[in-house]
């Protein structure tokens, strides 16, 4: 664990107590305790004011990403549609990020907020899930694996990761989706949007939303409203990543730049 | 050469044996019988109740112990060894329940338990666990499920099995006994465990304590009057059986 090493402190007893993920000989070194001696070399860029956390260093916030469980009859799904800008401060560093990582071939994971942290933790997941199934021998849960990465980042609570993610998937009881955050909160629930833009995200996308909707139905509104977040928040901008969970795992959709949609949409709308 | 080899755990002898951990599974051949039967929908276990002293409340001696709700297990041995293994599995049950919001599978349990008694036979300062536990429960799916763990940290899937004291002698009897009639209805398999335990215990019902678990039913130990029902109809089926086999007299 790269950021635990750099924490790493002259405990050397009480770490076996924090020690959460017992699975036999393998165990996840925490050296850094809970909340305990921020005496470390990070502690130098934060100071905790009346307002909160100052972060010295330029997290990724500004992003759209969102998804949202759907059913058509008796068929169920999940849509993750991202955009796809990285910005540090307002310079645009790039637009063709990978918001959405694949965890495994039924489990997605979206970014938001610090990169690397997302990045990391989301493959160090994808480890521990691969670890679960071939110990069980059954696919993990996405309950489960929501609450494996919930659990991992808490132990870093108020260490200075920024993290908000989506956990997408389909397991035995259905579709799943769970948003986990480097606060420690990790909430089910049936739709979601996390970054600058979910605001503009969540008006479309909650207008929008029916009862029952088709598998297009349903990517089109998801497509929708990521545009309309790019379109007015800054920060967000790129193409829209989309995908569509479903029982036999997840498909990617589409790939579209904001800007070609923006001429589509525009051209439909002085059509009809 | 046994002498040099046998007092370290960690230690091998030259022809490969740990000597501890062979031991170990001396002191369970020792405990009460303990038998486990898996039938299509419940899982039944059987112990063999030893005589308790005139003063002793008797039903603080519990050999079967529930581990969650859909699992249990009862162990052949050392007491106090199994109590700490039922602890650490107990509190095992509710992490897992926390951590993947489910509930463990029979599996899941067994392997927890075997790798802690396997732990203890490589790690210097301990000795091995002196039991053997026989782990029945029902699997989220429905699956009736029986295992079995030794103290050398190994475990296996049965359909029925027996440890303990003549451990042997009742695993032959229910190789020749458990068939797919004998376990097809629920009070049969019952009936099977209370005869096999009978192979073994000296004075009947009095001392066998039964235990069942049915699909999505908690752990039910049976009571003394239901178990002298069994019995009676056990030893009616056997005086059944013996008028059948005598020479019919013609006329």
């Amino acid at each position: 664990m790269a950021l635990a090493s750099v924490l790493r402190s002259d405990y050397t007893d009480s770490v076996n107590k924090l020690s959460r993920f017992d699975n036999g000989p393998e165990k996840i070194e925490v050296r850094a305790a809970l909340g305990e001696d921020l005496g470390f070399a990070v502690n130098a860029s934060f100071k905790l004011s009346d307002e909160g956390i100052k972060k010295k260093m330029e997290f990724h916030h500004g992003t759209t990403t969102l998804a949202f469980k759907f059913k058509h009859g008796d068929e169920h799904g999940v849509i993750v549609a991202v955009d796809s800008r990285a910005t540090a401060g307002s310079y645009i560093a790039s637009q063709t990020v990978k918001k959405v990582i694949e965890i495994n071939p039924y489990l997605l994971g979206t970014m938001a907020g610090g990169a690397a942290d997302c990045s990391f933790w989301e493959r160090n997941l994808a480890r521990h899930c691969r670890i679960y199934e071939l110990r069980n021998k059954e696919r993990i849960s996405v309950a489960a694996a929501s609450k494996l990465l919930a659990n991992m980042v808490y132990q870093y609570k108020g260490m200075g990761l920024s993290m908000g993610t989506m956990v997408c998937g389909w397991d035995k009881r259905g579709p799943g989706l769970y948003y986990v955050d480097s606060d420690g909160s990790r909430v089910c629930g049936d739709r979601f949007s996390v970054g600058s833009g979910s605001l503009y995200a969540y008006s479309v996308l909650d207008s929008g939303l029916k009862d029952d909707m088709t598998v297009e139905e349903a990517c089109e509104l998801g497509r929708r409203a990521i545009y309309q977040a790019t379109y007015r928040d800054a920060y967000s901008g790129g193409q829209v990543n989309l995908y569509h969970v479903h029982s036999k795992g997840w498909t990617r959709i589409s790939q579209e730049d904001v800007l070609m949609l923006h001429q589509q949409y525009k051209e439909k709308a002085e059509q009809g | 050469m046994a002498a040099r080899y046998d007092r370290a755990i960690t230690v091998f002898s030259p022809d490969g044996h740990l000597f501890q951990v062979e031991y170990a599974q001396e002191a369970v051949k020792k405990g009460s019988t303990v038998v486990g039967i898996r039938g299509n929908d419940i899982v039944v276990l059987g112990v063999e109740r030893k005589s308790v002293a005139k003063l002793q409340e008797d039903r603080t001696i519990r050999k079967i112990n529930s581990l969650d709700e859909h699992v249990c297990m009862a162990f052949a041995g050392l007491t106090a060894d199994a109590r700490i293994v039922i602890n650490r599995a107990r509190v095992e049950c509710q992490s897992h329940r926390l951590t993947v919001e489910d509930p463990v599978t029979v599996e899941y349990i067994t392997r927890y338990i075997a790798r802690l008694k396997q732990r203890y036979t490589q790690s210097n300062g301990r000795r091995p666990f002196g039991i053997a536990a026989l782990i029945v429960g029902f699997d989220d799916d429905g699956t009736p499920r029986l295992y079995q763990t030794e103290p050398s940290g190994t475990y296996h899937a049965w359909k029925a099995n027996a440890i303990g004291h003549s451990a042997k002698a009742v695993r032959e009897f229910l190789e020749k006994n458990y068939t797919d009639e004998a376990i097809a209805v629920d009070k049969e398999a019952i009936k099977l465990a209370i005869k096999a335990l009978l192979e073994v215990v000296q004075s009947g019902g009095k001392n066998i304590e039964l235990a069942v678990i049915k699909r999505n039913e908690p752990l039910r130990i049976l009571e003394a009057k239901e178990i002298e029902t069994f019995v009676a109809e056990i030893e009616k089926e056997r005086e059944e059986e013996i008028e059948k086999k005598k020479p019919k007299k013609s006329g």
